[in-house]
């Protein structure tokens, strides 16, 4: 506690250094932790994902349709317990640009398949007897201000109505919540009857389905089964666990861990550079104060923990500040109108990011720490 | 030894390398410095008077010789024993003042205190009681660019005693100071000297201050030349 004195007084000699360098510790912080957040919101997409769930879409590319009949003869596979089916529907609220992802689904089977969303029993059995009702996720009912009970137009930038219309009325049924934080609540869900029934073309395809297995050992009989079915017809499908899908969709933009990892490294880096250079002359300047504190009888040991805790300090005050700033981006950003996987900075982020600040500051400081731990009381008392 | 002797030299050498060159500050020295002294150094620049008062501060080692201090040999410690040892029996007083900036002028005093096992009360005033010998109590907080050079040297005078040291080593306490300051300071460490049985040795170019000592030596490339006493 008395070095630790000396240690504060020391680092707020110079304000506008002390300021610049937590600033830029700060920076790195935020970004990391933001970052973070984004890519466990990705990866959470495959974490989350069901072990006994699997995704069929056609084997050409899952863009493709598959005939609508296929949805019946999958439940009839052995281990199979559900299968809904999904189209991508492209619906936009009021304005193009106000665009959300909005499936027609088998309404009926949908929430045994995706039981992760969650909503009550007699609001289940209401948008099951509704075909014009909706289920949306907590996240986009609360961006557009949507109540349950509520009537409000969607439009689709891809489907039509019979009579050119582009707009589709829906009751928001229901309002349902996500079993994980990281659940994603940002889609809408509708009756697939409703959209087959309107919309000007085609008719009797759907996107893809998603099947609920008995047991994920299972998964590897039920792929074959359900692949051999349709084997050698117009629409041949490929079934994948949905780890499997999830991840090859997220890879379709990139290897966002390596993207985010190479961001995060590069602000670390720069950061380094900078923290350690100001804690480097910083000492220096203090090499004549810290020959006079030896002189005194302060042991080298005692000062080389005195110097590393300084840039300790630095880099835990920008750390802390940084991954609450993240904190902060993080909830505008689920507040945002935007498309995105729910964001969460949990403690695995801050657990991460105390362990960079240590060593951050470890390394920042050791070279400054162990100059003075060397530092010959006649050289440093002979400097001006 | 004689149990008036604080510090004995005997058989000092100091050799410095540099490159090629082997720079000798002293051969084979001998010297007594006894309780209770006031001893001036005095010598031209590279004489070796610095080195001396370094090695007898415990910041410098002799090449080959040995120093005891109350009897007990301190060339043969270690880094970190100096450490305490210096802590324990000397307080040093700087040419420049070597106040920390970032400290006021009690915080500046209660450095050595550190070091200690006192608690933060029995500090305040053991800094308290320096502060007043220097008779610079009313600047307690001021921070050391508000002080005169005076003033801070009276601080580092402070500084110096607020751990009851048995010696205090000067080097140059008046260089930086005008000519009544420099009376003020050495009045100061005569009193020290007479009235709390301090030892002094003083590294000093200035006569005027060396008539302040008990006895000054010269030295001259590392040998004294003349020792007389002080008027």
């Amino acid at each position: 506690m008395k070095d630790l004195y000396l240690v504060l007084k020391n680092l707020t000699r110079k304000p506008l250094r002390l300021f610049l360098t937590v600033f830029a510790t700060f920076i790195a912080f935020m970004i990391f932790g933001t970052l973070t957040a984004f890519q466990q919101a990705f990866d959470a997409g495959v974490d989350l994902a069901a072990d006994d769930r699997l995704v069929v879409v056609n084997k050409i590319n899952f863009t493709q349709t598959l005939p609508i009949a296929y949805a019946n003869r999958v439940r009839g596979v052995e281990d199979v317990v559900a299968v809904t089916h999904l189209n991508w529907f492209g619906g936009y609220y009021q304005e193009p640009r106000n665009q959300f992802a909005m499936f027609a689904v088998d309404a009926e089977n949908f929430l045994t398949v995706y039981d992760e969303l969650v909503i009550g029993d007699a609001e289940r059995a209401a948008w099951i007897a509704n075909r014009q009702g909706l289920i949306a996720g907590k996240s986009i009912a609360e961006n557009f201000g949507w109540q349950a009970g509520e009537r409000i137009p969607v439009n689709s930038n891809i489907f039509s109505q019979r009579d050119g219309r582009t707009d589709w009325d829906f009751d928001v049924v229901a309002i349902y919540e996500g079993a994980d934080p990281q659940t994603d609540t940002n889609s809408v869900y509708f009756h697939y009857e409703y959209f087959n029934e309107t919309q000007s073309f085609g008719g009797d395809f759907i996107g893809f389905m998603g099947v609920r297995t008995t047991d994920p050992q299972q998964n590897e009989a039920v792929i074959a089964a359900i692949d051999d079915m349709f084997a050698n017809s117009p629409a041949e499908t490929e079934t994948v666990p949905e780890k499997a899908f999830n991840k090859a969709f997220i890879e379709q933009i990139g290897n966002l861990s390596l993207i985010l990892t190479s961001v995060v490294l590069a602000a670390f880096f720069v950061i380094l550079v900078i923290v350690g250079n100001s804690m480097i002359l910083s000492i220096r300047e203090r090499t004549r104060e810290i020959g006079v504190m030896k002189t005194l009888g302060f042991t080298s040991g005692r000062i080389f923990r005195m110097v590393l805790t300084e840039s300790l300090l630095v880099a835990l005050i920008g750390g802390v500040l940084g991954v609450l700033a993240a904190g902060l981006m993080v909830s505008l950003v689920n507040k945002a109108p935007i498309q995105l996987p729910v964001l969460v900075l949990g403690g695995s982020v801050w657990t991460q990011a105390l362990l960079y600040v240590a060593v951050l500051g470890f390394i920042t400081g050791i070279v400054p720490a162990m100059n003075a731990l060397k530092l010959n009381i006649i050289t440093a008392l002979s400097r001006s | 030894m004689s149990d008036d002797i604080l510090f004995d030299l005997r058989g000092i050498s100091k050799k410095f390398v540099k490159g090629n060159d082997t720079i000798t500050v002293f051969e084979n020295l001998d010297m007594s410095i006894a309780r209770g002294d006031f001893l001036a150094i005095m010598g031209p620049s590279g004489s070796g008077k610095t080195t001396l008062l370094n090695m007898l501060g415990g910041v410098d080692q002799p090449t080959s010789g040995e120093i005891l201090f109350d009897g007990e040999r301190v060339d043969t410690l270690s880094e970190s024993q100096l450490a305490a040892w210096r802590a324990n029996n000397v307080g040093f007083i700087f040419q420049f003042y070597n106040l920390m900036p970032m400290l006021n002028a009690e915080r500046n005093v209660e450095l050595p205190l550190l070091l200690t096992r006192l608690g933060k009360g029995q500090r305040r005033k053991n800094v308290a009681a320096a502060l007043e010998l220097v008779s610079l109590s009313d600047r307690a907080k001021h921070m050391p660019k508000e002080l005169s050079g005076g003033q801070q040297q009276r601080v580092a005078i402070a500084r110096a005693l607020v751990s009851d040291p048995k010696l205090l080593l000067c080097d140059e306490p008046t260089g930086d100071l005008d000519r009544q300051t420099a009376d003020e300071i050495l009045e100061m460490l005569t009193l020290l000297n007479r009235d709390y049985g301090k030892t002094i040795i003083m590294v000093t170019h200035d006569p005027e201050a060396a008539k302040y000592a008990k006895r000054t030596v010269h030295l001259d490339k590392g040998e004294f030349v003349a020792k007389e006493l002080a008027a």
